[in-house]
């Protein structure tokens, strides 16, 4: 019946933040968010910090619970009394390989706890083999199984941390900033990695990074977040290379293109100021504040996000 | 007529770390000059020896590091021989330096204005009114509002990339020949990292300054540089303006970097990552360091370091497949004699 494997629906998450000695006020760290992920395909998530896109990842697998607004996987509504079942097929790979990994386990035990929680094996060998193919299906020697992470190296790490989500066999992992810490060289293996695992399982990656080159390689979607926001979602390809929302524009223009040629004849849209706390939103728009196009009408109402043709959605008054 | 004839000239630096696993050659003979109004950019990975390289310029190196060789010759003097009184002449007055974190470079106790008129009343005879004055001024240079407030303002009270505007406003506060920046954008997001650049090259045009970019991102190097070294451990594999080390690489590792990165124009082509790890400083290998992850190694890479030779006048290269195939335009460093006699 669903078409999509995961549909998120007008997401909302407010954090409280006190403002006073009884008082507190809500900073909507992800305001009104809709989006979808098809089985195998992978979509780009985009934005500068603060704008709420690690937030939407951990919503999703409801590591935060969400102030408002539906996530659907493969038809199901997620909620607080089936997500422990739902992890079997959802699964996140975060950013700082350093921090995420127990440094009192073994690279086996590591691996090995998702298969623990969710009882997937029938006694002490087959775990073993199971996590021996997992290791493999990352890169890693099976003579790695009894270290401890501190031993590996930052990339090695990751490729842990990629192998503990793929210990459930999900359909879908989100991965947060997954090559950020990570050095050009081991970078560019650890993306090979993610397309080879794809190729290989089916799997679908919500994959949120700053770096848009990075993203544009991996993805066949992208969507641009500003502030909580949604403003632009579009084939990527399409997206770099005929943005339309004018923060879209800027910060696509803002990126240092690693050939001199380009480089030179590149006209860079500069952003005015800084991003607003998302405590003192704008009204109507949250970009209109830095944006060289607004009106008054952006001043009055938010936006939404409408289709510009073959599924290029755009949340623009102006253009 | 000059007295000298670069502004800054490294020769055949050495610095090593002593360590509880024994001594750690961080820098293994690096040469390079620099003039005013130039940008040189040192790229490499973690662990290439790129940040202690500009560390051992300043000599402010972790307290069991030295400089264990070679010269750095600044306005014909050598300054790896100065004493630590001298040096502190030497910083932020001829040298200065941004680091990478602009949240921890800052002192988070005192205001802005104080590290900053700090700065200044150590540097030059500016005292009370006009050294304030001059804050104000260089506020206002790196493009910061209302600076009279700013002043005042703790180091947590500023945004990122206004931290890190304060920290190059204190580098140039003493208008500095050489202005090192230690991945000065890496912690920034994108749109601040292009107001902080675009704010470093305007600031050059005004005032000259020579800049030394230590990035390990490659188009920050595309986009500000004039001259780039391309280091691995601890060793220069290549050197070259822009357009030669990008469209005519010359050494195996340059041509793996340059491959790792995605495509700008959005070509979904497999990266073609450099296999392997990063090599251990402790455990060096005997021939060229880049050998264990090459695929083109040769008997002799193994063997014996290359040395760094002309690919033309603009472009060298630390690499024995350059020799194999015949493409030598003389060496591109000057041995130890040779610098005397001509200086």
């Amino acid at each position: 019946m669903a078409e999509h494997l995961l549909e998120v629906e007008h997401l909302k998450q407010y954090f409280p933040v006190r403002d006073g000695w009884f008082s507190t006020k809500p900073l909507k760290a992800v305001d009104d968010v809709s989006f979808s992920i098809d089985p195998g395909e992978t979509l780009g998530l985009v934005g500068e910090s603060g704008c709420g896109k690690t937030t939407v990842g951990r919503s999703i697998l409801r590591l935060y619970e969400p102030t408002d607004g539906v996530v659907r996987f493969e038809g199901e509504e997620v909620n607080s009394r089936n997500i422990h079942q739902l992890r079997r097929k959802m699964q996140m790979v975060f950013q700082d390989p350093y921090s995420s990994l127990n440094p009192r386990m073994t690279v086996e035990d590591i691996i090995g706890e998702p298969l623990d929680v969710h009882h997937l094996y029938q006694g002490r060998g087959e775990r073993r083999d199971k996590i021996l193919e997992l290791m493999g299906l990352v890169g890693l020697n099976a003579e790695h199984a009894t270290r401890y992470a501190h031993e590996f190296s930052g990339g090695q790490r990751q490729r842990i941390g990629i192998a503990r989500a793929l210990a459930v066999n999900p359909k879908f992992i989100v991965c947060d900033e997954p090559v950020s810490a990570l050095d050009v060289s081991i970078q560019a293996q650890v993306i090979n990695m993610f397309e080879e695992l794809q190729e290989k399982l089916g799997v679908a990656y919500l994959f949120i990074a700053h770096d848009l080159l990075v993203v544009r390689h991996i993805s066949k979607n992208i969507a641009v977040m500003y502030l909580g926001h949604m403003v632009e979602t579009a084939e990527a390809n399409e997206l770099m290379d005929h943005p339309i929302h004018p923060y879209t524009e800027s910060l696509l223009s803002a990126v240092p293109i690693p050939d001199p040629k380009i480089a030179r004849q590149k006209k860079r849209i500069m952003l005015e100021g800084n991003v607003p706390s998302p405590l003192n939103m704008p009204t109507g728009c949250p970009f209109r504040t830095r944006c060289n196009y607004a009106t008054d009408r952006c001043a009055e109402a938010c936006p939404e996000l409408t289709d510009r043709g073959n599924g290029h959605k755009v949340a623009c008054w102006n253009r | 007529m000059k007295k000298y004839e670069h502004l800054l000239s490294v020769h055949d630096l050495h610095t090593t770390f002593t360590t509880d696993n024994g001594e750690v050659h961080a820098v293994n003979g690096v040469s390079f000059n620099l003039d005013a109004h130039k940008v040189l950019g040192i790229v490499g990975e973690s662990g290439s020896g790129k940040s202690v390289t500009a560390y051992s310029v300043m000599q402010i190196l972790a307290e069991n590091g030295r400089i264990s060789g070679g010269s750095i010759i600044y306005k014909g003097e050598d300054i790896s021989k100065w004493d630590e009184k001298k040096m502190a002449g030497f910083r932020g007055k001829n040298c200065s330096i941004i680091f990478q974190d602009p949240m921890t470079s800052l002192n988070p106790v005192f205001t802005v204005g104080n590290q900053l008129m700090e700065a200044i009343t150590l540097h030059t005879d500016k005292r009370g009114a006009a050294a304030r004055a001059r804050a104000v001024e260089m506020l206002e240079l790196v493009g910061i509002n209302e600076p009279e407030k700013r002043l005042k303002q703790y180091p947590f009270e500023l945004s990122g990339g206004m931290r890190q505007r304060v920290m190059i406003a204190m580098a140039l506060a003493c208008e500095p020949d050489i202005l090192i920046a230690d991945e000065p954008t890496t912690a920034l997001d994108v749109t601040i990292q292009a107001q902080i650049l675009e704010l470093m090259l305007d600031i050059q045009k005004k005032l000259g300054m020579a800049i030394i970019m230590v990035t390990h991102d490659l188009g920050v190097i595309a986009e500000m540089c004039d001259e780039i070294i391309v280091m691995y451990g601890g060793r220069v594999c290549e050197r070259g303006t822009a357009d030669e080390i990008f469209y005519n690489p010359k050494h195996e590792y340059t041509k793996g970097l340059l491959h790792s990165i995605p495509s700008v124009k959005g070509s979904r082509e497999k990266l073609q990552p450099i296999e392997g790890t990063p090599i251990n400083m402790l455990n060096m290998p005997k021939g060229c360091a880049f050998c264990p992850r090459c695929k083109e190694a040769m008997k002799i890479c193994l063997e014996a370091v290359p040395e760094e030779l002309f690919i033309n006048q603009d472009h060298a290269a630390a690499c024995w497949i350059n020799v194999r195939d015949g493409i030598t335009g003389g060496p591109a460093v000057q041995k130890e004699e040779e610098v005397v006699t001509n200086g």
